[in-house]
């Protein structure tokens, strides 16, 4: 029989068969290959009821606007029905910079909310029990600073950090191969991470220190395959950054967390999910000889795929969305985003962002694929695909172990150049109709109606520029600019930060300020270009 | 200078202005153009306005192509423009892409910006319109 075409490939660009069958699996067993739910090699998931015994989070990224724009936002959010917060920042606070630097001109609120000190991380947590929602922050490149500033909202609320629960995304690995938010060269950054992880391993049990993220590299244009490599790769790098430090691998590793991207590629991404989750545990076990089970077990957030969405014929977009969120799901995922149809274009409307809240709300409540753990488990193709991506991912461990790890393999722009090849190869397959994107090289519509979407406006940069200079008219200067200087020498040795980032948020040094007295002592980075 | 120059490919600066690390879809139109015979001065991230135009000015080129997907564009497109104004090489045509909304495009366009990209736009559109640049 004739067959639509010569070759069919995943959406990563593996081969795909016609039929799969026993003779796929061969060599592959039951037991040590798949396993039970809850147990080694947690390939069916890390818990043994799932979603029978707790369903996903729906955690909705937010941040636009002021501190109080978003926190709007995230009472909206809460109102109907979501479970964990999730804040975005805009670009001068992922880059470390005030709202009133001359660099963060038209940038402030516009991608993100804008923190620059420890009152605006006071006003966007107005209102919210920090104690009873947990709270996952994407930021990076001065990940330790904002943290220090909201674990100094909770002391003046009177709420022990002990009880608080919640997420760093604190990958400074994946910003220099993708995302490429960076304030200092790898080494200082590196350090930096380890103290976080310190820190919370002996004052914060229930918070996860670094959330370890392909998210960005997939959006840069990996495969699945690479997102795969590179992110378990940077972990592994954590993990050794940490032990070296003098870190017992129990101490951290539980509460390491993951966060994946989830493409279109239905089954293709199910199997990701899975051989992330064999491969950390066969990794950690080989390497680390933890003692907790907990240290094996690679729990992970999703979003759906902000690069598969498309301005032409937006409401499209509701359907990838759906698809996607669908394969976080099968795929085992504990808390999940799910992309608003408009965000091509934008940051999501309300009513945009309730119907993608919505959409996990339906597959949660009505699609009943909650109801069994793993439904995909055992089927040929499924297990295929997991097998192939695991090894696949391996050939990539054994190519970065040469180079000398993650940090040598950046330098040398290694990970950024199998990146842009990839989205190179994509984009041509599109460009030549080879893959078929609805409303955009088939099924086009002329004169399409714009959809309604949210602005901002250049009010918030002034009020931010306002209220910097009042509170620095207002603070005690010598107290804050001791406490810079003590960071200073703090960072100049050895010891761990933490005390010192929160003493200075505390006496109102700018996020700014004590970045730039962080990078008189640490340097900064310059990328190798890859084109 | 620039007159006596008319044997040359066309030239110009791909970059990145202000913050946005956001580089997949700059370094594509970068190899696109590329590919289509022009001359690439790519910048890498980061750049100020007034990098940009510094670079521009001293690459001798054409066009400065921008891409920004942060937001930043009413105030960044405007003020490269600007300087490339007050150092008198305005003949440099300026164009971009990314995350822009159909709304800011007349506003943008107006401040002088030659042509736009936003989402949805083909390869096959921004090759083009800088084929339709002219060397100087």
């Amino acid at each position: 029989m004739d067959q639509r075409k010569a070759r069919f490939t995943s959406l990563s660009g593996l081969e795909i068969a016609r039929l799969y069958g026993a003779d796929d699996l061969k060599g592959w067993d039951a037991h040590s290959d798949l396993g039970a739910p809850g147990e080694f090699p947690y390939t069916r998931g890390v818990y043994s009821t799932m979603y029978r015994g707790r369903l996903w989070t729906m955690r909705q990224f937010a941040g636009f606007g002021s501190a109080e724009d978003t926190n709007r936002r995230f009472q909206y959010l809460l109102q109907h029905g979501q479970t964990g917060l999730s804040v975005a920042f805009d670009m001068p606070t992922l880059m470390g910079l005030d709202s009133d630097d001359t660099l963060a001109r038209g940038e402030v609120g516009h991608c993100g909310v804008a923190v620059s000190s420890l009152a605006d991380m006071e006003r966007l947590f107005e209102g919210i029990p920090l104690d009873q929602v947990t709270t996952s922050m994407t930021i990076n490149g001065p990940a330790a600073i904002l943290f220090a500033m909201y674990l100094a909202v909770a002391e003046r609320r009177g709420i022990p950090v002990a009880r608080l629960g919640g997420t760093l995304q604190n990958d400074i690995l994946k910003e220099y191969i993708a995302q490429k938010e960076w304030l200092f060269p790898p080494e200082p950054h590196l350090r930096l991470i380890i103290d976080t992880v310190a820190y919370c391993s002996r004052a914060m049990p229930k918070w996860h220190p670094i959330s370890i993220s392909g998210y960005h590299i997939r959006e840069a244009g990996s495969t699945a395959v690479q997102e795969l490599a590179f992110t378990l790769y940077d972990g592994l790098t954590y993990v050794d950054a940490a032990v070296r430090s003098g870190l017992n691998v129990d101490a951290f590793a539980p509460r390491l967390s993951f966060f994946f991207n989830v493409h279109n590629d239905l089954f293709e991404e199910i199997a990701k999910f899975r051989a992330a989750r064999r491969l950390w545990a066969r990794e950690m076990e080989q390497r680390y000889h933890p003692k907790d089970p907990r240290s094996l077990q690679l729990r992970c957030h999703a979003q759906t795929a902000g690069c598969s969405l498309m301005a032409q014929q937006p409401l499209n977009n509701v359907v990838r969305t759906t698809l996607q969120a669908l394969a976080a799901v099968l795929g085992g995922a504990q808390s999940l985003h799910t992309n608003s149809m408009d965000e091509t274009l934008a940051l999501p409307t309300e009513d945009s962002v309730k119907l993608a809240l919505r959409t996990q709300q339906i597959l949660a409540h009505e699609s009943e694929v909650t109801n069994t753990v793993d439904p995909l488990g055992g089927a040929y193709y499924i297990e295929s695909l997991t097998n192939r991506l695991e090894e696949e991912a391996r050939e990539y461990f054994r190519r970065l172990d040469q180079m000398g790890g993650m940090v040598r393999a950046i330098e040398q722009g290694f990970p950024q150049r199998e990146i842009l090849e990839a989205s190179l190869r994509y984009q041509g397959e599109v460009e030549r109709k080879e893959r078929v994107i609805v409303g955009v090289n088939e099924y086009v519509e002329p004169d399409e109606p714009p959809i309604p979407i949210l602005k901002i406006g250049p009010e918030v940069e002034q009020s931010q520029a306002k209220s910097l200079a009042d509170l620095r008219s207002r603070r005690d200067s010598f107290r804050m600019a001791g406490t810079l200087q003590a960071l200073q020498e703090a960072a100049a040795g050895d010891e761990n930060l933490m005390p010192y980032l929160i003493d200075a948020v505390k006496a109102q040094a700018t996020l700014g300020e004590i970045c730039a007295a962080l990078k008189e002592v640490f340097g900064t980075y310059r990328e190798p270009v890859v084109l | 200078m620039r007159a006596a120059t008319r044997t040359k490919p066309l030239r110009i600066l791909i970059g990145k202005v202000g913050l946005d690390g956001h580089d997949r879809g700059v370094k594509l139109v970068a190899r696109a153009l590329r590919d289509a015979g022009i001359e690439v001065v790519y910048t890498g991230l980061h750049q100020t306005p007034e990098q940009v135009v510094a670079t521009a000015i001293q690459e001798d080129v054409q066009a400065i192509g921008l891409s920004l997907l942060s937001g930043a564009h009413n105030y960044l497109f405007p003020r490269v423009i600007e300087l490339l104004k007050e150092q008198g090489a305005d003949e440099i045509a300026v164009f971009g892409g990314g995350i822009i909304p159909d709304e800011d495009l007349p506003r943008l366009k107006a401040a002088g910006v030659r042509a736009l990209f936003p989402p949805g736009s083909s390869m096959h559109e921004i090759v083009a319109f800088a084929k339709g640049l002219k060397p100087s």
